[in-house]
Protein backbone atom coordinates (compact mmCIF):
# COMPACT_ATOMS: atom_id res chain seq x y z
CA UNK A 1 0.00 0.00 0.00
CA UNK A 2 0.95 3.29 -0.85
CA UNK A 3 1.46 6.49 1.33
CA UNK A 4 -0.96 8.42 -1.20
CA UNK A 5 -3.40 5.12 -1.24
CA UNK A 6 -3.14 5.63 2.26
CA UNK A 7 -3.66 8.86 2.54
CA UNK A 8 -6.77 9.13 0.31
CA UNK A 9 -8.75 6.10 2.15
CA UNK A 10 -7.57 6.26 6.05
CA UNK A 11 -6.30 9.87 6.66
CA UNK A 12 -8.89 12.12 4.58
CA UNK A 13 -12.19 10.44 5.73
CA UNK A 14 -11.14 10.98 9.55
CA UNK A 15 -10.28 14.42 8.79
CA UNK A 16 -13.67 14.47 6.69
CA UNK A 17 -15.86 13.01 9.78
CA UNK A 18 -13.70 15.68 12.22
CA UNK A 19 -14.94 18.78 9.51
CA UNK A 20 -18.82 17.22 9.70
CA UNK A 21 -18.92 17.10 13.88
CA UNK A 22 -17.59 20.33 13.40
CA UNK A 23 -20.11 21.66 11.29
CA UNK A 24 -22.85 20.27 13.28
CA UNK A 25 -21.03 22.15 16.11
CA UNK A 26 -21.48 25.67 14.03
CA UNK A 27 -25.22 24.79 13.05
CA UNK A 28 -26.10 24.01 17.00
CA UNK A 29 -23.85 26.64 18.37
CA UNK A 30 -25.80 28.37 21.37
CA UNK A 31 -23.78 31.42 21.37
CA UNK A 32 -22.26 33.46 18.57
CA UNK A 33 -18.64 32.75 20.66
CA UNK A 34 -18.98 28.45 20.27
CA UNK A 35 -19.59 29.21 16.23
CA UNK A 36 -16.78 31.75 16.41
CA UNK A 37 -14.03 28.56 17.84
CA UNK A 38 -15.95 25.59 15.87
CA UNK A 39 -14.38 28.55 12.62
CA UNK A 40 -11.27 28.22 13.88
CA UNK A 41 -11.05 25.06 14.21
CA UNK A 42 -12.80 24.06 11.26
CA UNK A 43 -9.94 26.51 9.37
CA UNK A 44 -7.10 24.80 11.21
CA UNK A 45 -8.65 21.32 10.04
CA UNK A 46 -8.86 22.79 6.30
CA UNK A 47 -5.00 23.77 6.86
CA UNK A 48 -4.07 19.93 7.43
CA UNK A 49 -6.71 18.86 4.64
CA UNK A 50 -4.69 20.98 2.07
CA UNK A 51 -1.15 19.96 3.87
CA UNK A 52 -2.63 15.69 3.15
CA UNK A 53 -3.83 16.68 -0.12
CA UNK A 54 -0.44 18.00 -1.29
CA UNK A 55 1.38 15.15 -0.05
CA UNK A 56 -1.33 12.52 -1.66
CA UNK A 57 -0.68 14.59 -4.95
CA UNK A 58 2.53 15.32 -4.58
CA UNK A 59 2.23 19.47 -5.37
CA UNK A 60 3.97 21.08 -3.17
CA UNK A 61 2.29 24.49 -4.69
CA UNK A 62 -0.35 23.61 -2.51
CA UNK A 63 1.51 24.25 0.82
CA UNK A 64 1.42 28.63 -0.15
CA UNK A 65 -2.65 27.98 -0.01
CA UNK A 66 -2.51 26.93 3.75
CA UNK A 67 0.51 29.15 5.34
CA UNK A 68 -2.37 31.91 3.98
CA UNK A 69 -5.66 29.91 5.35
CA UNK A 70 -3.58 29.91 8.54
CA UNK A 71 -3.03 33.46 8.70
CA UNK A 72 -6.75 34.27 7.69
CA UNK A 73 -7.74 31.95 10.82
CA UNK A 74 -5.98 33.77 13.39
CA UNK A 75 -7.15 37.14 12.07
CA UNK A 76 -10.90 36.20 11.69
CA UNK A 77 -10.78 34.93 15.40
CA UNK A 78 -8.74 38.30 16.64
CA UNK A 79 -11.47 40.45 14.40
CA UNK A 80 -14.21 38.34 15.77
CA UNK A 81 -13.23 38.74 19.43
CA UNK A 82 -12.43 42.54 18.98
CA UNK A 83 -15.84 43.34 18.14
CA UNK A 84 -18.02 40.94 20.49
CA UNK A 85 -15.99 42.98 23.16
CA UNK A 86 -17.00 46.00 22.09
CA UNK A 87 -20.38 45.61 21.29
CA UNK A 88 -21.22 44.10 24.59
CA UNK A 89 -19.25 46.98 26.21
CA UNK A 90 -21.15 50.27 25.02
CA UNK B 1 11.19 3.88 5.33
CA UNK B 2 10.39 7.68 5.69
CA UNK B 3 6.84 6.70 4.41
CA UNK B 4 6.02 4.76 7.24
CA UNK B 5 7.60 7.59 9.57
CA UNK B 6 4.84 10.29 7.53
CA UNK B 7 2.14 7.63 7.43
CA UNK B 8 3.16 7.34 11.41
CA UNK B 9 2.97 11.44 11.82
CA UNK B 10 -0.28 11.56 9.53
CA UNK B 11 -2.19 8.99 11.54
CA UNK B 12 -1.65 10.66 14.91
CA UNK B 13 -2.34 14.42 13.59
CA UNK B 14 -5.52 13.13 12.04
CA UNK B 15 -6.78 11.01 15.41
CA UNK B 16 -5.70 14.13 17.51
CA UNK B 17 -7.66 16.38 14.85
CA UNK B 18 -10.85 13.89 15.59
CA UNK B 19 -10.42 14.36 19.11
CA UNK B 20 -10.49 17.83 19.00
CA UNK B 21 -13.46 17.62 16.88
CA UNK B 22 -14.56 15.51 19.13
CA UNK B 23 -14.54 17.62 22.02
CA UNK B 24 -15.83 20.25 20.27
CA UNK B 25 -19.23 18.63 19.82
CA UNK B 26 -19.30 16.55 22.98
CA UNK B 27 -18.04 18.93 25.65
CA UNK B 28 -21.08 21.12 28.06
CA UNK B 29 -19.20 24.40 28.44
CA UNK B 30 -18.10 27.15 25.77
CA UNK B 31 -14.91 27.04 28.31
CA UNK B 32 -14.44 23.46 28.22
CA UNK B 33 -15.05 23.36 24.28
CA UNK B 34 -12.25 25.88 23.89
CA UNK B 35 -9.65 24.05 26.25
CA UNK B 36 -9.81 20.83 24.09
CA UNK B 37 -9.87 22.38 20.82
CA UNK B 38 -6.96 24.83 20.66
CA UNK B 39 -4.43 22.28 21.98
CA UNK B 40 -5.62 19.10 20.17
CA UNK B 41 -5.68 20.94 16.77
CA UNK B 42 -2.14 22.74 17.14
CA UNK B 43 -0.81 18.95 17.62
CA UNK B 44 -3.14 17.57 14.88
CA UNK B 45 -2.20 20.53 12.48
CA UNK B 46 1.61 20.47 13.07
CA UNK B 47 1.75 16.67 13.07
CA UNK B 48 0.17 16.87 10.01
CA UNK B 49 2.76 19.71 8.25
CA UNK B 50 5.45 17.94 9.68
CA UNK B 51 4.81 15.31 7.70
CA UNK B 52 4.66 17.38 4.85
CA UNK B 53 7.91 18.79 5.57
CA UNK B 54 9.42 15.16 5.93
CA UNK B 55 8.05 14.08 2.42
CA UNK B 56 9.48 16.72 0.42
CA UNK B 57 12.75 16.71 1.35
CA UNK B 58 14.37 18.29 -1.84
CA UNK B 59 12.66 20.90 -1.95
CA UNK B 60 14.07 23.57 0.86
CA UNK B 61 11.62 25.91 0.24
CA UNK B 62 8.76 23.54 1.35
CA UNK B 63 10.30 21.92 4.24
CA UNK B 64 10.87 25.83 5.27
CA UNK B 65 7.27 27.29 4.69
CA UNK B 66 5.74 24.09 6.54
CA UNK B 67 8.36 24.93 9.38
CA UNK B 68 7.04 28.48 9.27
CA UNK B 69 3.53 27.55 9.51
CA UNK B 70 4.19 25.12 12.69
CA UNK B 71 5.69 27.96 14.10
CA UNK B 72 2.93 30.63 13.50
CA UNK B 73 0.06 27.96 14.64
CA UNK B 74 2.09 27.60 17.85
CA UNK B 75 2.39 30.97 18.11
CA UNK B 76 -0.91 32.31 17.01
CA UNK B 77 -3.29 29.74 18.29
CA UNK B 78 -2.65 30.46 22.69
CA UNK B 79 -3.34 34.13 21.90
CA UNK B 80 -6.41 33.78 19.96
CA UNK B 81 -7.77 31.30 22.53
CA UNK B 82 -7.26 33.29 25.25
CA UNK B 83 -9.24 36.88 23.23
CA UNK B 84 -11.65 34.70 22.74
CA UNK B 85 -12.04 33.24 25.97
CA UNK B 86 -11.82 36.58 27.70
CA UNK B 87 -14.41 37.86 25.87
CA UNK B 88 -16.50 35.09 26.06
CA UNK B 89 -16.18 36.15 29.58
CA UNK B 90 -17.35 39.31 29.39
CA UNK B 91 -20.14 39.18 27.19
CA UNK B 92 -21.40 36.82 29.69
CA UNK B 93 -21.40 33.26 28.18
CA UNK B 94 -23.06 30.92 31.21
CA UNK B 95 -20.90 27.94 32.75
CA UNK B 96 -21.36 24.41 33.02
CA UNK B 97 -23.50 23.47 36.08
CA UNK B 98 -21.19 21.48 37.25
CA UNK B 99 -17.97 24.49 37.65
CA UNK B 100 -17.40 24.64 41.23
CA UNK B 101 -15.38 28.26 41.31
CA UNK B 102 -14.86 31.02 39.38
CA UNK B 103 -11.33 32.81 40.00
CA UNK B 104 -12.23 35.72 37.93
CA UNK B 105 -15.90 36.33 39.53
CA UNK B 106 -15.63 40.30 40.65
CA UNK B 107 -12.11 40.57 39.35
CA UNK B 108 -12.80 42.50 36.27
CA UNK B 109 -13.85 46.64 36.31
CA UNK B 110 -17.09 46.71 34.73
CA UNK B 111 -16.82 49.19 32.56
CA UNK B 112 -13.23 49.94 31.84
CA UNK B 113 -12.64 45.87 31.96
CA UNK B 114 -9.18 46.38 33.53
CA UNK B 115 -8.31 43.41 35.72
CA UNK B 116 -8.27 43.75 39.60
CA UNK B 117 -5.71 41.73 41.79
CA UNK B 118 -7.84 39.85 44.62
CA UNK B 119 -5.72 41.09 47.63
CA UNK B 120 -6.12 45.11 46.22
CA UNK B 121 -6.81 46.92 49.11
CA UNK B 122 -8.58 50.47 49.23
CA UNK B 123 -5.51 52.39 49.23
CA UNK B 124 -4.74 50.49 45.55
CA UNK B 125 -8.06 51.35 44.52
CA UNK B 126 -7.25 54.84 45.36
CA UNK B 127 -4.15 55.27 43.89
CA UNK B 128 -5.50 54.36 40.43
CA UNK B 129 -8.37 56.30 39.75
CA UNK B 130 -9.11 56.52 36.45
CA UNK B 131 -7.63 54.66 33.62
Amino acid sequence: MTLSTYIDYVILPILGVALVLVFIRIFKGPTVVDRVIALDLLITIGVGVITVYSISTQKSTFIDVAMILALIAFLGTIAFSYYLEKRGRK
Amino acid sequence: MISILIGLLCTIGAVAILIAAIGILRMPDFYLRLSVTVKAATLGGGLLLLSAAFYFPEEVSVTTKALAIIFFLTLTAPVAAHLIGRTAYFIGTEKWKGTVRDDLAGMYDKDTHQLSSGDATEGDSVSHPSS
